[in-house]
This record gives C-alpha cells, structure tokens and sequence, in this order.
C-alpha cells in the first residue's frame, strides 16, 4: 500500500550554516519503528536529489518517536550568502513529508496507516 | 531554597512580538523573565550600527521591553535575564539607567552587565598565540579573511549570569551569552546546582532550548493539526516551572491562546538540531535521546530524565566578515501560461548579464508559486493564476551587483508579457556579512561582571 509521511509524521526543520535540519516525528508511537526503518539515509538522500548539493546524515530519538535528519548543502551557502527564499531551512520539514512510502498491506493494516488518495 | 521557580519567555529572537513580555509579565506570577535577542547574524548587524554610531550596537527593542515590564519589576520582584546587550552591552546599560531616571525608578534597580565575550580587539593577538580560529564546517584558518572581520564574540555560559544574581542584579544583560544559559543560569543560582550536577544542567540547557524561540513551542509554527490550534491571535508564550531535582513542566497563562502539548514541545526541541547525543554548551554537554516528555494537564508538558556530561573544555566563538554583495529582484507574471512566461523572462535576463559581461560569483533564479520553497519535488504546477520570477546575484564586485539591479524592471516594457509586481523599485543592493564559526580554548577567555545601581 501505499502512504504519504505526511500522514505519519509531522515535521520542523531549521538550519546551522548550509545544513538544514528535519526533525521528523510519528504521528503515532505505535508508527515510529516503520519510520525509523523506511527513512534511511540513502532513501532521504535519494528524496533530495537535485535539492541538496551534500551528504545526508541521521539520528534516531526513540524517545521522542523522531528522527533528525541533517541536509548538508542545502542552504546556497546558509544564513545571509544564501540568495534562496528558504534561506534558513524552514520549510524543508514539508519538503521532506511529500516523500511516499511503500508498505506491505498487512503491516499497513495492522498499523491502521492512511492509505495515499 | 524554593521549590519552584518560574522562568519566561518574553522573545525569542530581535523582532519577535513586541507585546510578548508584558504579556508574561502580567499574565499571572513568574519570577524570571528570559528575552532572547541574537540569531547568529544578529552580531554583525548589530557591529555595523556600532560603527556607525558608538552608542549603539544592542537590540534597542530590550530598553521598550524593559518600559512595558517596569511595574513587574519594581513592585512584584520580577528579575529579567537577556542577551539584549549584542555587541555593546555598557551602552545598553547607559541606555537602562536612563530609561530608570526618566521613569524616578532609579534606585530600584540594579543592573547586571556581563562583558567579556568580544574578541574583536583582541583577535591578532589570539592568532599571533596559536588559536587558529579555524571554520568549524571548512577547516579554513581565519587568517583567510582576517582583514575583512567585523565581530568576533564567544558564546559564554550561565557562570557570569549567576554572578550577576548573586550581587543582587534584577536586571542581568549580557552579550553573546548562549540562548539557553539565559533560562538555566537563573535555575541553577535558585537551586544551587553545582558543577558535577550535569543532569541537573542539562535540564536546564533543555528548558531553555524549549523556550528560547519563544511562542515557537506553543503552538507558533506548528505543523501538527496547525488549523486547530485555538487563538493564535492570542498565543500565549512559554513558561518554565522547574524544581529542584532538574524536572520541569513547560506551561503558558491562563486564557491565551495556543497550545502546549507533546507534539508541539517535540517539534521545538527538534528545531535546529545537530547530534542529538552532544547537544553542545559551556556548561554541560545534554543528551537529548534522555528526554522524556508526559502530558500533565491542560497545556502542560512535564519533561523529565535528562542525561547530561562534563563540558568541553573550548568555547564556540561566532565571527562576522565582510564577504561581498547580493541583490533579489523579482517581477510576477500573470495567467495564461505564467510560469512560461517567467522562465522566458529569466532566460531574457541571463542573456542581457552576459551581453553586459557580468559575472557573478552565483545566480540563483526562483519561480516562486512553482518552486521557490520545494524545488524540484514541487513537480509541475498546472495553470498557475500567477508566478514570480525571484532572481538573486551574488558577487564580490559591488558595480556589477548594482548594474544588476537596473536589468529587472526594463522588462516590464522590453520582456514577455503579463507582468507586472513591480512598484517597489530596483532591488537594493546589501553588502553580504558571512558568518564564521569557529572553537577557542575556555582559558583564554575571562567574562566580566558589573553590577550597577
């Protein structure tokens, strides 16, 4: 089946130099672990292609059922080099929830996962 | 020793609401107000006035922030705590103590003032000692731009804060001190946290970290059920009730708007994270994979079992240089075909630079309704009712830039059509103020403290 992560998770993001940050929290706790197992670095890296012009590196919060992820260059240099409406990162959180994932039905079932329209 | 200390969150950056701290102030009892002015690039903006002029060079908003709040201080004890003071902190205590004549309040005050964080004078003489002052993300040493600096402050911690509260201040303004010392030094001067009491710290580096953006951990910026959340026109900001053993709750007044729950605290402390393991400060390293949160009634959030470890034994210092000029030009094109339309026009633009021979050292071009906020994983919006075509150069040679600014709004006449956006003028052409992260041995720096009545 297929969902969207903006039906299982929510998301802020800021910046430190050309790095933008995405905290991406499950909606539910019970969703945490599909969460923390989909977003690899590789499938986040691969989201972002042509976005970002760095490496992606991820951390896991289990208490906090989040993730944070790390964007480097993303930022067109960052803080005031950057000539980009979204110098500061603040809307890579939203950028990052258009991503869709597949999972298998069951697992969808069982979780009660919103299925994509 | 109390066993309960409330600490508010009155701005959470220079520009934030101006009503915001009279607001905590008089919306029910705190014994702490925390005003958090400076962003990383607020230092060098707040140079540049200096130069200009040698009275200023601090958030001048703190001084009609400290009017709003005056009875709070002076009838009901309430202490402020801000980093107000940027890069000139003895001219915002000139600016204070007039404030306090002019208001007959003179004697009830007494006025903390923490220098000791500017390393601008002292620059040639750390390079000259071996401190490279090398960028934390390049490697590069300062010496690279060395003659284009304009501030160089280090991040101090919560020791001369505390300093400050035990001469008796009930006005502490600091300059550079970290966001977050403002909310854990008044914490651990009540509770007498030691060194060693790394949990405890790291506690309070947490609550801080959870208001230091203000309104932004009660509902403001919220993604989670955004159009839900109740009287945003009213939004209350955030207040810290800490206890002694390093647990708090995170609430706001009653009969504000907003919301304080376990999602909206999640999403801030999320807020510009690097290493959850090392959230890095001079006091304490924290651990945020430590924190627990628990939902403890209407709009309160308690926040419990926090991990933290020795510090590090540098400072982070935050250096502002001179690193060329930028100019934004935009225009808006207009239905049908408006995203055609503005790509025509960037095309016509591109080719009118280089006919001119100008080069830049980039040209970043947006069309914003189509791709300025999601690039590329926008995908390709479909009869769009209008677009803006948003172009920005960057150089070092400041002509050029200038003659950029001249080439947007000939094409309301000589470009495609339908365009129109364009009543502002000419871009204005600023010089770029780059910042520059660097690490410094803790020896080397002294931070002062003076208290004033």
């Amino acid at each position: 089946m297929r969902v969207r992560l903006l039906d299982l998770a929510h998301a802020r993001s800021g910046d430190k130099g050309d790095t933008a940050n995405v905290g991406v929290i499950a909606l539910k706790p019970e969703w945490y672990p599909l969460l923390a197992r989909e977003l690899t670095v590789e499938r986040v890296a691969m989201h972002f292609r042509g976005v970002i012009t760095g490496g992606v590196q991820r951390y896991e919060l289990p208490n906090l059922k989040a993730l944070n992820f790390l964007l480097h260059g993303a930022l067109d240099g960052g803080g005031t080099l950057s000539l980009k409406t979204d110098a500061q990162g603040k809307v890579f959180s939203t950028a990052m929830l258009r991503m869709v994932l597949d999972v298998p039905d069951a697992e969808a079932t069982s979780l009660g996962l919103p299925a994509a329209p | 020793m109390k066993s309960l200390v409330r600490v508010a969150s009155g701005q959470g950056f220079w520009g934030d609401w101006l009503e915001a701290p009279r607001r905590q102030v008089e919306g029910g009892d705190v014994d702490y107000l925390m005003l958090d002015y400076l962003a990383e690039v607020t230092m060098s903006i707040l140079q540049k006035q200096k130069e200009r002029d040698p009275r200023m060079g601090y958030a001048r908003d703190f001084i009609g922030a400290i009017e709003s709040v005056l009875p709070g201080i002076v009838e009901r004890g309430v202490k402020v705590i801000a980093n107000a003071g940027g890069v000139n902190p003895r001219a915002c205590a000139d600016a204070l103590l007039a404030l306090a004549d002019q208001k007959g309040v003179r004697g009830k005050l007494a006025l903390g003032v923490v220098t000791g964080d500017d390393l601008l004078p002292r620059l040639d003489e750390l390079i000259a000692q071996g401190h490279p002052l090398a960028n934390m993300d390049t490697g590069e040493p300062l010496s690279l731009v060395r003659d284009r600096v304009l501030s160089a402050n280090a991040y101090i911690g919560s020791g001369p804060i505390i300093e400050a509260l035990g001469k008796g201040a009930n006005i502490v303004v600091t300059g550079r001190s970290t966001d977050t010392a403002l909310t854990m030094a008044p914490l651990r001067y009540e509770f007498g946290w030691g060194a060693g009491d790394w949990d405890k710290l790291a506690a309070g580096i947490i609550a801080g970290h959870i208001i230091e953006c203000g309104a932004q951990c009660s509902g403001g910026n919220c993604l989670k059920d955004w159009a839900t959340i109740p009287d945003v026109w009213n939004i209350g900001y955030p207040i810290v009730d800490a206890r002694p053993d390093g647990t708090f709750e995170i609430c706001k007044h009653p009969h504000t708007g907003g919301r304080i729950d376990v999602p909206t605290v999640t999403e801030q402390l999320v807020y510009e994270m690097g290493d959850p393991h090392s959230y890095i400060t001079p006091d304490v390293v924290a651990d945020f994979t430590s924190i627990q949160l628990e939902p403890a009634g209407e709009n309160r959030v308690r926040v419990f079992g926090v991990k933290g470890r020795p510090p590090t034994d540098k400072l982070k210092v935050s250096i502002a240089y001179r690193a060329g000029y930028k100019a934004v030009g935009t225009l808006v094109y207009a239905w049908p075909d408006a995203l055609a339309k503005a790509k025509a026009a960037d095309q016509v633009l591109r080719r009118r630079l280089e006919y001119l021979g100008l080069t830049f050292d980039t040209i970043v071009t947006e069309f914003v309704g189509a791709n300025a906020t999601h690039g590329p994983l926008a995908g390709a919006p479909s009869d769009a009712p209008e677009v803006q075509l948003r172009v920005g150069v960057r150089g070092q040679d400041k002509a050029m830039v200038e003659r950029f600014t001249r080439e947007l709004i000939p094409m309301v006449l000589n470009g495609p059509p339908s365009v129109t956006g364009f009543a502002a003028g000419r871009p204005k052409v600023e010089e770029i103020v780059a910042y520059w992260p660097a690490l410094i041995d803790k020896t080397v720096v002294t931070p002062q403290v003076e208290v004033v009545r």
